[in-house]
């Protein structure tokens, strides 16, 4: 079942040297799938999961055919009707903890607060739940950064921090972006694990935005690669090594190796023409 | 020849309930001109055996030799010019009013150095990125340009220990790939010794001859990269490691 549908989505930043276009003529659908947006920094894959909140800030224009997310147009809807939609029915885990956490507030008052916006509930129940939540991030010693502020926390803490809190509310769509790229190999397994659980036992869509292609090829199921803010191949994750499209293999390649030694890696060559050809779709 | 020695080092922040052992006991040596790998998941305390050596932690024990100088308390200038350190983030360790020019050129006034215009265009050179980036701030810069300019400050001193910590975990793959090429010909032609923490054992296999597994603040095993790319880890926790990151 298709929760969510984007058709020609376009982002554009209007700048004195004329209109850039951020994000070209993407199309996809989502169901109850773990869909992977791969791509380099500036490939449009962020502004790609924004647009779907519709978090684009002036003078960023944003423009789609069509975002349905089960059959309502969320281009249709006023801001305050968005609200409703962000954080209760999709949320979002951002790239960087540093600028996502409130620097003066603990970790424990933050939580809770995200919490008892969403429940009518007394602080002890919230305290409880945050706890409970921290724990399931695979936090240790939970009560101790419950009484932390951000900046004591480690870069892979304050991500664990920030799923923890969009966990909270229990939504049909989570767009993760770039969720586990601060955090090590051996914690970014539990937290891909705890999010998996959460795909398939809540029946939740997932948009995985990242740029580890082995990542991605590991933990989704249908992956969209980005470039230049079009979408250059659409595949199966399983097969993205097989993957036929140049820059794909060009960024498979310059990925050091255990098990294939070199005294100097790959480095990718652009083509001028992968951004000039049009955008794959991505719909079924 | 020895380069670095660390021996039964700790350190911690905080104190009573709220005290953090962040490293425990951590011995290990690093020899000239040798790539030493710290491997170990966030909050293992690797990036703060590399502060504490740059006396960046404030409560620190253990003996920590550099050359043969045993170090205690301020670091000296000259220690500075020896040792050197490359950031996490590009973004946040380039002060962001500051053009490359000043960057580099204020490190170089600092160190004493004479000829500071032509230093500087070499610095630049030698990082790959030419006289038209000299004065950009680093908002002009891309994330992999802005890592290149904190490298070059670092080789400003022109020191002989390189401490890496994560240089490329803020970079794309294919950026990745380019400057890890880049630290790796530096040290070939300057015979450099580095230290580099990171998260991702395939970086560390690809750029050092020898690691350091770190869990809890402890070092729980020291193994060549050979052990590493046969698998032949011997601690269950750096087999777990291994098997999540192949």
């Amino acid at each position: 079942m298709t929760l969510l549908d984007v058709k020609n989505l376009w982002v554009k930043f209007p700048s004195r040297h004329g209109v850039f276009d951020a994000v070209r003529g993407v199309s996809f659908t989502l169901g109850r799938e773990r869909l992977g947006i791969v791509g380099e920094s500036g490939s449009g894959k962020s502004l790609t999961g924004r647009s779907i909140l519709k978090l684009i800030r002036p003078p960023g224009i944003m423009t789609a055919d069509q975002i349905s997310l089960e059959g309502e147009d969320l281009m249709q809807k006023s801001e305050k009707e968005m609200q409703a939609v962000r954080g209760q029915r999709i949320s979002m885990v951002m790239q960087d903890p540093k600028f996502s956490l409130n620097p003066v507030m603990t970790i424990g008052e933050q939580i809770m607060e995200a919490y008892r916006l969403h429940n009518s509930v007394g602080k002890k129940a919230a305290f409880i739940k945050a706890v409970e939540m921290l724990e399931a991030v695979s936090i240790r010693d939970a009560e101790r950064v419950m009484r932390a502020y951000p900046h004591e926390m480690s870069g892979g803490m304050g991500q664990r921090i920030m799923i923890a809190m969009m966990l909270i509310p229990n939504p049909q769509i989570l767009i993760a972006d770039e969720p586990t790229s601060a955090l090590d190999v051996s914690v970014q397994r539990q937290v891909l694990d705890i999010m998996d659980k959460l795909v398939t036992e809540r029946g939740m869509g997932l948009i995985f935005i990242s740029h580890d292609l082995n990542l991605v090829a590991d933990f989704c199921d249908r992956v969209l690669i980005m470039y230049a803010g079009r979408i250059v191949e659409v595949c199966d994750a399983d097969k993205l090594h097989e993957a036929k499209h140049p820059y794909t293999q060009g960024l498979l390649n310059s990925l050091p190796r255990l098990d294939a030694p070199c005294a100097r890696l790959k480095v990718l060559q652009r083509d001028p023409a992968w951004s000039e050809a049009p955008s794959v779709s991505g719909r079924i | 020849m020895t380069m670095i020695n660390v021996k039964n080092l700790n350190v911690w922040f905080g104190r009573g309930r709220d005290r953090v052992d962040a490293v425990k006991g951590a011995t290990f040596a690093v020899e000239r001109g040798d790539s030493f790998g710290l491997v170990g998941e966030s909050g293992s305390g690797k990036s703060t055996i590399l502060r504490a050596i740059m006396g960046l932690a404030p409560d620190w024990s253990g003996q920590i030799t550099v050359d043969g100088n045993v170090i205690s308390g301020r670091r000296k200038p000259a220690f500075y010019k020896q040792v050197q350190m490359v950031f996490q983030d590009p973004y946040a360790s380039l002060h962001p009013r500051h053009s490359v020019d000043q960057v580099l050129g204020e490190t170089l006034f600092l160190h004493g150095f004479e000829g500071i215009d032509t230093r500087v265009a070499k610095l630049l050179d030698d990082v790959g990125l030419g006289a038209k980036f000299r004065f950009r701030y680093p908002h002009q810069l891309s994330g992999g340009q802005r890592q290149r300019v904190a490298i070059a400050r670092a080789l400003a001193a022109e020191p002989q220990i390189l401490l890496l910590d994560e240089p490329t975990s803020a970079l794309d793959v294919s950026v990745q790939a380019e400057i890890l090429n880049l630290l790796a010909d530096l040290r070939e032609e300057r015979g450099l010794t580095y230290v580099m923490v990171s998260h991702d054992l395939s970086v560390v296999g690809h750029m050092c001859n020898n690691l350091a597994v770190m869990k809890d603040g402890e070092i729980v095993e020291i193994m060549g990269v050979d052990a590493l790319r046969n698998m032949q880890a011997k601690h269950p926790y750096s087999q777990h490691l291994l098997e999540a990151s192949v």
